[in-house]
């Protein structure tokens, strides 16, 4: 193989040829390989060629080679991705067209529209709502069965396709509280605060509260109604229940009637297809609090 | 020290052409082979009703839908412990194999040391026996060597067809994969896999033969970290046979240099040079040797298993230990014990293994939701297993020390159908009414439990139920 003029010599203790290769007293036995293991060495090494010419190899400055074949694993994922939308054509397109009430009678159709929404809600949704759909201080909780505009699985599209207070879709859900703390005084509030307690339950000052009664009756129950259970047509908060978006301690509730609150969803209308958006609806419905 | 050409750091596969031999071990190698060949070829086409819903195939790797047949047991994936447990027992098995008898696997079982062995047979039939091969070798590239060549390699060939077309049974119906291989509609898939190990027999088993074992399989190096000196290994008692010569008196041993055992041997190499690597025990020359010994006279067990350790005794004239106390040691009863103990493990897995099964996941995000009525609920997955061949009603319930609701979202009560040979997800809530103790608690322990309507099987499963732990 090589051209180098050595000293070679047999080995006594094993009888092996060595390489003639000496370091200090120790010599290298040779013991050959097998021919066909070189010859696959060599064919490994035009392979590698071969690959490197076919397929995305050696990087350079903005990227890489991108080799004969055209091959990407991006453009596989997507072909991947489309071959899966071709598969479920058939259904998507059932579930843009479904009548959301009658869902839930077609077991394949409910099982798609579910998990599809459940991919939908991560991406979309779980950032306010939480991956848990748990939703937190401000945003709510999609689990429970209190709502604000409504739980059928109809109401609940709608509030994802129009959205809440935003200003970009007319049919946005629209309610506004008014800032009290420019109409009453910090006294009044304290008292109304210790009211919407009292009726809810929660630990209250009964002289505070009874004092805040009237000043509901005149501020308040136009929207809340007189006993405080809210009105899903205007999107007036029931006050009795034990559940709370934005805390029910008296500090939370006190800054809730002097500055008023104003959450905001976006009209999801705007940018998921119909199916999708039925499908987050369908997925919401079912995780437990759906009407 | 001589001056001399340059090393030749590669060399040319020196061609060898193992002799005929019979006696004991040949006998026991062709049992072996008539037995291994005919399970692997057969067993595909063993049938195992298992009712309308599921496939009638013995032993079957379905890949497509998840499941492994065999006969009577049935795994799922979530059961792939079993596999994994024969894997590991195969794998003691080989160690204490090894350390008892040494490369046996080599020289009896392994695929590589069968089908070589077939082949050499195929090339025997045709070519005849070593000398007459030696001469083919030799001769020139004319019409009966082209002929004979020719007709081996398709013989080689159609087996090797053989070989691969079977393993593709192992992962479909056979018979009906059969018709359409014949009728060229099988998925391309099953035609290249029979093509790749069509291509690999031949070539490993035709013309690559020992070069496998000596440079290409990682398990000799293996190997011999389990053998010690009171393995049992093929040698040669050069006490006995030293010094060897052709002409026989009485300062000679008993080898003649009859060179019988170096012309049998399918790895070219001489025994009696002392334990080697190439060496895969097939024992061949100990047929070989003893048959000589028969001729000339003298005992057998020139050749002969035999175990290091005794070296020194029967060197000095002493019986040696008896076969038994080579055996019986300690690292093959370690070995015998933790493949035993895997074993009863899985005999006993597979005892408790019933056709419905149960998963419980608690929903832990959020751990409880609380409801406008100040209610707590707790959300769980659950997956319902259906291992037979009909569709079963089954019915969810729950048992704890406090009072808590069960509720299926989706269905109308607290009986789901599973679909044949299936699993459903269900999403149960429990619920704990704002005065219950549970509701209030930090944890309450709960149990769910599935049972099969009509027989009234069942399983469960233990989780805890988080309340608002203010108590
Ligand atoms: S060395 Fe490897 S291939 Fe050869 S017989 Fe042993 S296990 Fe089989
Ligand atoms: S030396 Fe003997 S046992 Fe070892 S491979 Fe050769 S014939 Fe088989």
């Amino acid at each position: 193989m090589s051209d180098f003029e050595t000293e070679t010599e047999i080995d006594d203790e094993t009888g092996v040829e060595t390489t003639g290769h000496d370091w200090d007293g120790i010599k290298e036995l040779n013991n050959p390989l097998p021919r066909w293991w070189l010859w696959s060495f060599y064919i490994s090494i035009v392979w590698g060629i071969g690959y490197v010419i076919a397929y995305p190899a050696w990087p350079m400055i903005t990227g890489a080679t991108q080799g004969m074949l055209g091959y990407s694993t991006r453009g596989e994922v997507a072909s991947e991705i489309a071959r899966f939308e071709d598969q479920n054509s058939a259904l998507t397109s059932a579930l843009s067209a479904v009548d959301l009430n009658t869902l839930g009678e077609n077991a394949e159709l409910n099982h798609f529209a579910v998990a599809g929404g459940a991919a939908v809600f991560r991406s979309h949704c779980s950032q306010c709502h939480g991956s848990g759909a748990n939703g937190s201080k401000g945003y709510p909780n999609l689990l429970d069965d209190d709502w604000l505009w409504g739980g059928t699985i109809d109401q609940i599209a709608y509030s994802i396709k129009h959205g809440v207070r935003n200003e970009v879709d007319e049919d946005a859900h629209y309610s506004e509280m008014p800032a009290f703390g420019d109409m009453l005084e910090a006294s009044e509030i304290n008292q109304v605060v210790h009211h919407v307690r009292s009726i809810t339950g929660l630990e209250n000052d009964a002289d505070l509260a009874s004092l805040g009664q009237p000043l509901f009756m005149d501020n308040c129950s136009s929207c809340h109604g007189d006993n405080g259970k809210g009105d899903r047509e205007i999107g007036a908060p029931n006050l009795t229940d034990a559940i709370w978006l934005y805390g029910g301690d008296v500090e939370s509730l006190t800054q809730t009637i002097s500055t008023s609150r104003f959450g905001v969803m976006p009209a999801w209308g705007m940018r998921l297809k119909v199916s999708e958006i039925n499908a987050v609806a369908a997925y919401v419905h079912q995780l437990g609090g759906g009407e | 020290m001589s001056k001399s050409k340059t090393p030749q750091l590669f060399a040319a596969q020196v061609p060898i052409f193992p002799r005929r031999i019979s006696g004991f071990y040949r006998n026991l190698k062709w049992w072996i082979m008539a037995v291994t060949l005919g399970i692997y070829y057969l067993t595909p086409w063993i049938r195992w009703d298992r009712g309308p819903a599921l496939p009638d195939q013995a032993v079957l790797v379905d890949l497509a839908h998840r499941r492994f047949y065999f006969f009577w047991i049935e795994i799922w994936p979530h059961e792939f412990y079993f596999v994994a447990g024969l894997l590991i027992m195969a794998g003691l098995g080989l160690f204490l194999f090894t350390s008892a008898l040494g490369r046996v696997w080599c020289g009896y079982a392994c695929p590589q040391t069968v089908w070589t062995d077939l082949f050499i047979l195929v090339e025997r039939w045709i070519e005849g026996d070593r000398n007459a091969r030696v001469r083919l070798w030799k001769g020139k590239w004319n019409i009966r060597k082209w002929r004979l060549r020719l007709v081996k390699w398709n013989v080689w060939l159609l087996i090797s067809l053989a070989t691969g077309g079977a393993w593709v049974f192992y992962f479909t119906d056979a018979p009906q994969l059969a018709r359409d291989l014949f009728a060229f509609t099988a998925h391309p898939i099953a035609y290249g896999t029979i093509a790749v190990l069509t291509a690999t027999t031949f070539l490993f088993g035709g013309f690559m033969r020992e070069q496998v074992c000596i440079y290409m399989c990682p398990w000799p190096r293996i190997q011999g970290a389990m053998m010690d000196d009171d393995t049992l290994t093929v040698a040669y008692r050069d006490w006995r046979g030293e010094p060897r010569g052709k002409k026989r008196d009485a300062t000679r041993g008993d080898c003649i240099d009859c060179m019988a055992c170096v012309n049998v041997c399918p790895m070219g190499i001489d025994i009696r040079e002392g334990q080697q690597m190439e060496c895969i025990t097939c024992a061949l020359c100990i047929d070989a040797c003893d048959e000589i010994m028969d001729k000339i006279d003298r005992p057998r067990g020139l050749i002969d298993y035999l175990a290091l350790a005794d070296e020194p005794e029967e060197r000095a004239g002493k019986p040696p230990k008896p076969l038994w106390r080579h055996v019986l040691r300690l690292r093959t009863i370690i070995y015998t014990s933790l493949w035993s103990l895997i074993g009863i493990a899985l005999i006993y897995a597979l005892f408790i293994q019933s056709d419905i099964d149960m998963t419980v996941e608690p929903s832990r995000n959020p751990t409880f939701v609380t409801l406008s009525d100040g209610t707590v609920r707790n959300v769980y997955t659950l997956r319902l297993r259906n291992k037979l061949g009909e569709s079963r009603q089954f019915q969810v319930s729950l048992t704890s020390m406090q009072n808590l609701q069960i509720q299926i979202e989706g269905a109308g009560g607290d009986t789901v159908t599973v679909a044949p040979d299936s699993s459903t997800m269900l999403r149960v809530y429990v619920t704990a009414d704002s005065v219950n103790l549970a509701a209030n608690l930090d944890q309450t322990d709960l149990r769910f439990w599935v049972e099969d309507v009509e027989n009234g099987d069942r399983a469960s499963r233990s989780s805890v139920f988080n309340g608002k732990g203010e108590k």
